[in-house]
């Protein structure tokens, strides 16, 4: 188990939480409703998103359930269409897309960067309420019956045909899509105009180049998926024939229109997570980022290019094979930034001096998984392997290696490293790393049989299935069980460490950043003074090395 | 010289300077940008239906050809006309803004708020117009909308064209629609700066929610700019 | 461009209000000219002279309405992605539409 190490060598008196810090400034529940603190907007973010990670998480255990038996276990199709549909229209539009930016970045951005704040702090409580009324209204829609359609909601299906709650349903992602919007705005503008004396765009932390990426993202195809879900909302009520092929109308339309954003949003789940490895390669092999410019580029490369491929989740549904030879060849090209990225982690862990802390052991899960997420990708970018797995199991495997292997790990990875920050607290290492390992060990149970499946032929978002395929679907559920223990693990000793968890210090892991340099955790505005960067503040082995508080 | 003046707990003793900036200079400039990049969120909202517009019209030419034909060319050119004026109006108070003229203000204001409610009640009228039957070019032709027994019902000699036409109703609707809804915002938010501009709030140093506005405003005009021929002039020849 | 904008004189480039009229004229004869065409039947090139007007139209606007002439780099970055992104969303999506019917599946029995 590793322990801070001073840099002077003398003794240093245990750390001791500061008197005043932006948790305890203001007190009561009407201080922290209307905050513009974006620490405390960080915060009020983590717990409601924690709520739908749950919700998400109990339909995937009723989905998961159901599966361990051909026949089905325990629902009839039709409610099995709502658990998966209600799993991922959660987990995608209330958890994974707020997820790291609106809990890691909300808080971290302003610090890292050296500013008080966000430029825009009470739009980003704007942001925080329009989330949850837009979650309030996916409750309802839940409360209803549920949404029928899957996550993707293909017309004509969802806007004429389906008896589900796909209005209110829709109208929870029209509205939480605007807290993304107006998340992403506040960061662009943060990063471009708040910036602290010194702090250049080649110092900033690749965390923050992650965010700017995913910001543009978030700005750019938001509005098409919002306007994609209205016209639904307005076929639904209107009846008026939009997507209606009897009248003319194109159902592939609609496709065009949702995953010209809902491709993009896969980056924008999975792009601040390799914001958050590149932060925990470089503090834990106590080594600048090998190749620093490539990584922050292909940040924005991705997020570039990123928009140009969403035709690969057409190619079976009537575009043209000249369209899906483009979307084809792009998507290969979208692979590149992501495997320069893996490729310049890698070369940072060489002759690092790495240390195994419950963060490090979460970034190196990601990398494994992220890996063999990304590659299975390039099979599906094939479209004529793509006809063969298409709405398998193997696509399922395959996203799911990628936002869960890689993103929920890069978040949990990045909460218990800025843990201390945050709250002031360390939390128990022991509890922390056996969580990690049962968290990939049951990650890789439920998901890797379901390579095999998928590949064997069994299609997704059925309720049942041929008996040839229930030993995989029954391991699938056996590592799903496992995964859940290892999640409610840290929800409970991270939870334990807020009231009874050692003082931190100002810099626990003796690692560089400006959100090091302040108070665990820091007053309401960051810091006592406004920080100068230089190299010293931000690279490893700088001879001015800084002082450890 | 930078204008900040920092006292000790953090309050500044510039007015209007959010205790998050430095100067005014920043201030403004991260305001201008946010609306900038809140405008780049709004071409891509209409974007959407600016490509569905685009798909149907290709496979609807003539569908689409008969249904612009119904709309009144009329009221759609004077709207245009009334948008542009509005549109000259907001950025005259913007520079009265700059340049300190109180009253100039005030007055472009109003002047803008003006032609704002004149273009909506204008589009009203033309929605209401389509309420009713109404006859088409032909006269053995009839498009009517909202009816009893449905939302649209095309009859006679063009109903070979109703799936186009149909298509056409709802993206005008949609667009349109969407576009007074902005308009309608927009003149929320102008009341709002109109009074702050009557009480004498704005100065050449502090006009920050009169441009920021005008952005907004020119952008909705924008928008109408390239609805105007897409939806009224299909083809207005043969 | 100062790295520090914060240090940034407040200084905004006025635009003279007799510009502004002018181009509200030319909008206005742009508007004329639009509906004017419209009655000539050019082919192909109704749409072309159209959306080219608009096109301009939209430029005028921009670039003095909206002061992106006289603005920083940044400014017209953000305006130009806009537009370029929803270029983008129409060019790619049209790869689909026009190539439609380029290719008989073999076994389609009509």
């Amino acid at each position: 188990m590793s322990t801070p190490i001073t840099g002077t060598g003398s003794a240093v008196p245990a750390p001791a939480l500061p008197e005043r810090h932006y948790l305890n400034a203001t007190h009561g529940l009407k201080s922290w409703l209307l905050t513009t603190d974006h620490k405390r907007i960080g915060l009020l973010y983590l717990f409601t998103i924690t709520i739908f990670f749950l919700l998400g998480g109990l339909f995937a255990l009723l989905v998961r359930l159901q599966l361990l038996s051909p026949q089905g276990a325990i629902m009839t199709p039709d409610v099995y269409n709502r658990a998966f549909t209600m799993h991922g229209v959660i987990m995608v539009f209330f958890f994974l897309v707020p997820s790291i930016p609106a809990t890691l970045g909300n808080f971290l951005l302003p610090i890292m960067i050296g500013a008080k704040d966000l430029a825009f702090p009470r739009i980003n409580l704007l942001s925080w309420y329009l989330f949850v009324i837009g979650g309030i209204f996916g409750i309802v829609a839940l409360a209803g019956g549920g949404v029928d359609t899957g996550w993707t909601f293909y017309t004509p299906y969802s806007s004429m045909s389906s008896n589900s709650r796909v209005l209110t349903g829709g109208l929870g992602i029209f509205i939480s899509g605007f807290a993304s919007i107006l998340t992403g705005l506040n960061f662009i503008v943060t990063t471009h105009r708040m910036r602290a004396p010194g702090m250049t765009w080649f110092r900033l932390p690749l965390f923050v180049w992650a965010h700017y990426a995913t910001s543009l993202i978030m700005i750019l195809g938001t509005p098409v998926v919002a306007i994609s879900v209205l016209l639904v909302m307005f076929e639904r009520v209107l009846r008026v024939g939009i997507f209606d092929p009897s009248i003319g109308g194109d159902p592939v339309l609609f496709q065009h229109l949702f995953w010209f954003y809902s491709h993009p949003a896969v980056y924008i789940m999975v792009l601040p997570g390799m914001g958050v490895i590149s932060e925990l390669i470089a503090a834990y092999s106590r080594k600048n980022i090998f190749g620093y410019a490539f990584v922050a580029f292909s940040s924005l490369a991705i997020a570039v290019v990123g928009f140009l491929v969403w035709g690969h989740h057409m190619f079976v549904a009537g575009e043209t094979p000249y369209s899906a030879l483009l979307f084809s060849v792009l998507s290969y090209i979208v692979a590149v930034p992501s495997a320069i990225k893996t490729f310049n982690w890698t070369a940072t862990l060489y002759r690092g001096s790495i240390s195994y802390d419950t963060p490090m052991l979460y970034a190196f899960g990601f990398l494994g998984l992220f890996l063999v997420g990304g590659l299975t990708g390039l099979f599906l970018a094939a479209a004529g392997l793509d006809v063969h797995v298409h709405d398998t199991y193997f696509v399922v495997a395959h996203f799911h290696y990628i936002m869960v292997g890689g993103t929920l790990m890069a978040y949990l990875g990045g909460m218990h490293y800025w843990w201390p920050k945050i709250t002031g607290k360390l939390y128990p290492e022991g509890w922390s790393k056996l969580s990690a390992l049962i968290i990939f060990v049951g990650f890789n149970l439920t998901f890797f049989p379901q390579f095999l499946v998928g590949y064997l032929g069994m299609p997704r978002r059925y309720a049942m299935y041929p008996p040839e395929f229930q030993i995989y679907n029954v391991l699938s559920t056996a590592g799903a069980t496992i995964l859940g223990v290892g999640y409610l693990l840290p929800m409970i000793y991270l939870t334990w460490s807020w009231f009874y968890g050692k003082p931190a210090g100002n810099n626990p892991w003796n690692v560089k950043g400006l959100e090091w340099q302040t108070t665990s955790p820091p007053p309401t505005f960051n810091f006592d003074e406004t920080p100068i960067v230089t190299d010293a503040t931000v690279l490893y082995g700088h001879p001015e090395e800084v002082k450890v508080a | 010289m930078p204008e900040a003046a920092v006292t000790h707990h953090g309050a500044h003793a510039i007015p209007r300077l959010q205790h998050h900036f430095d100067t005014m200079a920043q201030q403004k400039e991260a305001a201008t940008l946010g609306m900038w990049v809140f405008l780049v969120t709004e071409v891509l909202f209409f974007g959407g239906m600016f490509c569905a517009y685009m798909i149907y019209r290709m496979w609807h030419y003539d569908g689409f050809v008969a249904a612009s034909r119904e709309l009144d060319l009329g009221l759609g050119g004077i709207n245009t006309a009334v948008l542009i004026g509005s549109s000259l109006t907001v950025a005259l108070g913007v520079h009265a803004a700059q340049t300190g003229k109180q009253r100039q203000l005030v007055w472009m204001l109003i002047a803008t708020l003006v032609l704002g409610l004149v273009f909506l009640v204008i589009k009203y009228f033309e929605y209401e117009s389509k309420l009713h039957l109404h006859e088409a070019h032909h006269a053995a032709a009839m498009v009517r909308l909202f009816p009893a027994a449905g939302w649209f019902e095309v009859t006679g000699e063009l109903a070979p064209l109703a799936g186009g036409i149909r298509l056409f109703m709802v993206l005008y609707f949609a667009m349109t629609g969407m576009h007074a809804i902005h308009m309608i915002i927009g003149i929320g938010i102008l009341a709002v700066i109109l009074r702050m501009a009557m009480k004498g709030e704005f100065t050449p140093q502090w006009y920050a929610p009169v441009e920021i506005f005008g952005l907004y405003w020119h952008f909705v005009d924008i928008v109408w700019i390239f609805l105007f021929p897409l939806l009224y002039l299909v083809n207005r020849h043969g | 461009m100062s790295f520090h904008p914060q240090d940034a004189e407040l200084h905004d480039h006025i635009i003279p209000a007799k510009v502004y009229y002018a181009i509200f004229a030319a909008l206005m004869v742009l508007t004329v000219i639009t509906v004017a065409v419209a009655w000539v039947d050019l082919g192909l090139l109704n749409i072309v002279v159209a959306l080219g007007v608009a096109v301009l139209k939209a430029s005028l606007v921009v670039l003095y309405f909206m002061h992106v002439r006289y603005a920083s780099r940044l400014t017209w970055v953000v305006v130009g992605s806009g537009f370029f992104w929803l270029f983008i969303l129409l060019s790619i999506t049209l790869t689909d539409y026009l190539s439609r019917g380029w290719m008989e599946a073999p076994m389609l029995v009509r």
